[in-house]
């Protein structure tokens, strides 16, 4: 068991390696952990150093998700969507969130199924329910919805009742008694 | 059945029809279409405690070809509403339908983009039950008003529902199946 | 279909509702899907896991469906098998069918009411999915928890963790032949829900903890109930113990069948015991101790095979591990309040309310929209907690609204469905079967 180290001992490695390209995000209120911020084109080489850098060592990719900034102005993304990595080292035993901004119009990210085989589906998932294409990624089908729906779920300007494909499905009416008389047509022909 | 048709309707086929409501009600083989916590809560009431093997119910059969209760118990979303329909289809007549939980009798706490809201939309419910999930004797519950349904309906209404012979149709006949129409129908001749 | 529903939806949402419809029955046979192309397709199967897939084995192969209705399957989940004969040349799975936009419903619920959505999620053990979440909105807002809740709270989640790991190993044992195994378990499970029910108020579908807290306190025969529980399922961990283990014709079936190794399992993102079968000691209640658990002496155990038998070893012993904390905190149970004293986030005792104006003041301010429970603005948190399938993670961002403007729940059994396709290539069937038992794929939870 190595040395576990704190969201803000890992960003100064960071910043050590990337400078520039990277800006760290602290979310407001006590005792909490420093997110970050990482642009796509650096993306695929951030996650490759935080999985083999010596000290860091994150062999253990939680989760990918993504957010959808449309109803809120976060100041430290710009653009509408961001994609969230959540990494955990199970040899030193510490934390980490990474996030890339990712814009509405060329909605892709680097995958990082080369390095972490959690990424699979974490990401067909994220693709599934916000659209945001990973490129790389050798099997982006959708996963919880339909293949063919017309739709990203939790995008925010997508209804929470939906639009209509609940009730898209054919009635059997006429087989067997009915067992109440509340319907219009009035029970079997 | 044929013998009506023979011998019409008298002291003779009304105890065969007796006969075979008593059969159905007290050998029903549930087809348990379990998809979520509601499917735990059948799956308790098949287990030792509450037991369904006593009302007759106990031959669960995951064939749809071999059972004529179809228990849909659990939501059911919009990938799940095809295989449901599918399912019924393959059932052979006669079939009944219980409706257990608030997600399958009505899309539950669920009012969302993906969850059918409920499958009595689409296909004849028989008895809802609701909860969430129900207690295993509200399912016992289900099961006996079931029961109590095909012990009063008629095997005549449910042959003629439906059939466009000239022969059959009588004025007792068109009574009753107006009366089907509304739910339980009445016993034929007494 | 009503527009005036039971949640607070935010005015801002009133133009992303979707318009009004008209239910009659032309419409609904005609489908009204945005898209009139709809049909509501499966995905083409792709067996990428083997390069063997394209070969036809001169015409051999045959493609089969397992589920998503199906005894086998613990859940709605679709495996699609190329076999050739009785072996499993490739694999490919299917999900979504109990997806019902749990995540999306957060953003239309308040903090506090979709606590009750949480135990839908992993059905089988609900108050590990409530603890869960209600230790990530504690974080989200700072809350402290008084401590009589924290043991309650570890008390009832361990007592879920039986249920569930017991449960989960009965129906393991009637997958490959031992149906007596998933009657007893059943029977014991009847116990826990005896439990549930005095505490809680419901069987299966709990809801008990608030944020801040739990629902309310324990009946005054608590301890000895489980004290009682706790003797009787040493017992019954004896008994399946003895069914089993040492059993060669169950040993034959789960030995070396569904093997994962402990680097694949670390990459493929597996956790819980499936994990801990394969040799890593990762538990989330001892690398990120919450609600006391670090006050409890238990070890974490492992095994060597990562097979499936191994699996079915590991729930044993931590169906033990957990005896033994119940022991310990039912000891540790102090006297005090069982919900946060801060009146902003607990709602006052129902009688107070009634007679108190203060208390009124805040239970209006509570429920009513606009007010209530209100993190600050940007606040963003990552929080694990050990469910009996892994490690279950909710990721929570908030604007400042009554409403958690997203909600990502980590369940576990993604991970573990994710993997299915690469441990069952070369098995046969019934082999198949077996993995997936072990695997304990709950749907609820893997497709949210």
């Amino acid at each position: 068991m190595g040395t576990s180290l704190t969201p803000e001992q890992i960003t100064e490695r960071l910043s050590k390696q990337f400078g520039d390209e990277l800006s760290v995000y602290l979310p407001p209120g006590e005792r909490a952990a420093r997110v970050a911020i990482v642009s796509r084109e650096s993306l695929e080489d951030t996650l490759s150093f935080l999985q083999t850098e010596a000290g860091l060592e994150f062999d253990f990719l939680v989760d990918v998700t993504a957010v959808d900034y449309l109803h809120f102005d976060d100041p430290s993304i710009q653009e509408r969507f961001a994609a969230v990595y959540q990494l955990y080292s199970t040899i030193h035993n510490h934390r980490f969130t990474l996030k890339t901004p990712v814009p509405e119009d060329d909605a892709w990210v680097p995958s990082a199924v080369e390095l972490w085989g959690s990424a699979l589906w974490a990401e067909r998932e994220t693709h599934d329910m916000y659209g945001i294409r990973f490129k790389g990624n050798p099997d982006l089908r959708r996963l919880l919805m339909p293949e063919d729906f017309p739709g990203f779920p939790l995008r925010k300007d997508y209804p929470l009742r939906g639009r209509g494909e609940r009730d898209a499905f054919p009635q059997y009416l006429d087989s067997g008694p009915i067992s109440s008389g509340t319907r219009e047509e009035g029970g079997g022909e | 059945m044929g013998l009506e048709k023979l011998l019409g309707d008298n002291i003779i086929t009304t105890s065969v029809n007796s006969v075979a409501k008593w059969a159905r009600k007290n050998a029903l083989w549930p087809m348990p279409f379990g998809t979520a916590c509601c499917a735990i809560e059948m799956m308790a009431t098949l287990s030792g405690r509450f037991d369904m093997a006593r009302f007759g119910a106990e031959v669960i059969r995951f064939s749809p070809r071999q059972a004529d209760l179809m228990i849909v118990s659990g939501r059911i979303s919009i990938k799940m509403m095809p295989v449901l329909l599918k399912i019924y289809e393959q059932m052979p007549e006669p079939k009944w339908v219980i409706s257990m939980g608030a997600c399958a009798s009505s899309g539950g706490v669920f009012d969302t983009y993906t969850l059918v809201q409920g499958v009595d939309q689409f296909l004849p419910v028989h008895c809802y039950i609701p909860g969430c999930p129900p207690r295993p004797e509200s399912l016992l519950d289900a099961l006996m008003k079931i029961q109590d349904i095909i012990g009063e309906e008629d095997s005549d209404d449910k042959a003629d529902e439906g059939r466009e012979n000239p022969e059959i149709e009588t004025e007792e006949e068109t009574e009753e199946s107006a009366s089907a129409e509304q739910g339980v129908a009445e016993p034929s001749g007494s | 279909m009503s527009e005036e529903r039971k949640t607070p939806d935010r005015p801002a949402e009133a133009a992303e509702q979707s318009p009004p419809q008209e239910l009659g029955p032309e419409l609904l046979r005609k489908g009204l899907a945005a898209d009139p192309e709809y049909r509501g397709e499966h995905p083409e199967p792709r067996f990428f896991f083997t390069d063997e897939a394209e070969d036809d084995f001169g015409g051999k192969t045959m493609t089969l469906n397992l589920g998503p209705q199906h005894p086998a399957t613990h859940g709605t989940l679709r495996v699609i098998l190329k076999v050739r004969g009785e072996k499993i040349v490739a694999a490919d799975t299917e999900i979504g069918f109990l997806h019902t936009g749990f995540e999306k419903l957060s953003e239309h619920m308040s903090y506090q009411q979709w606590v009750t959505v949480t135990d839908r999620m992993n059905y089988m053990s609900a108050m590990n999915n409530n603890v869960g979440y209600a230790i990530a909105c504690e974080e989200l807002l700072g809350v402290e928890v008084p401590r009589r809740a924290q043991v309650i709270r570890v008390i009832l989640s361990e007592v879920s963790r039986l249920a569930d790991h017991i449960v989960c190993n009965g129906l393991a044992g009637m997958d490959v032949g031992a149906f007596s195994l998933m009657f007893w378990a059943f029977e014991r499970r009847e116990k826990v829900y005896d439990l549930m029910e005095a505490v809680t108020g419901t069987r299966l579908t709990t809801s008990y903890t608030r944020i801040g807290g739990v629902f309310r306190d324990v009946p005054a025969d608590f301890d000895s109930m489980v004290k009682n529980l706790v003797t009787e399922f040493r017992r019954f961990l004896e008994e399946m113990r003895s069914m089993t283990i040492g059993n060669r014709i169950f040993e034959d079936r789960m030995r070396g069948v569904g093997t994962i190794s402990s680097a694949d399992a670390v990459n493929w993102g597996l956790t819980g015991p499936i994990l801990r079968a394969s040799g890593i000691a990762y538990d989330v209640r001892k690398a990120r101790p919450y609600s006391g658990y670090e006050r409890y002496d238990f070890e974490v155990p492992t095994q060597e095979g990562g097979d499936s038998y191994s699996r079915f070893v590991q729930r044993l012993e931590e169906c033990e591990q957990s005896l033994d904390i119940i022991s310990q905190a039912i000891e540790d149970l102090p006297e005090g309040p069982v919900l946060s004293e801060d009146k902003k986030i607990s709602l006052p005792e129902k009688d107070e309310v009634h007679q108190n104006i203060e208390s009124l003041i805040h239970h209006f301010k509570q429920i009513m929209f606009g007010h209530g429970i209100l993190p600050e603005r940007g606040r963003e948190v990552y929080s694990s907690t050990e469910s009996p399938n892994g490690e279950l993670g909710f990721y929570m961002v908030s604007d400042g609204e009554m409403n958690s403007y997203k909600t990502r729940v980590r369940p576990p059994s993604i991970f573990h469905f994710a993997v299915l396709p690469k441990l069952i290539e070369g098995l046969m069937i019934s082999d198949a079967v077996a993995v997936l038992a072990t695997l304990n794929i709950i749907a609820g939870e893997l497709d949210r």
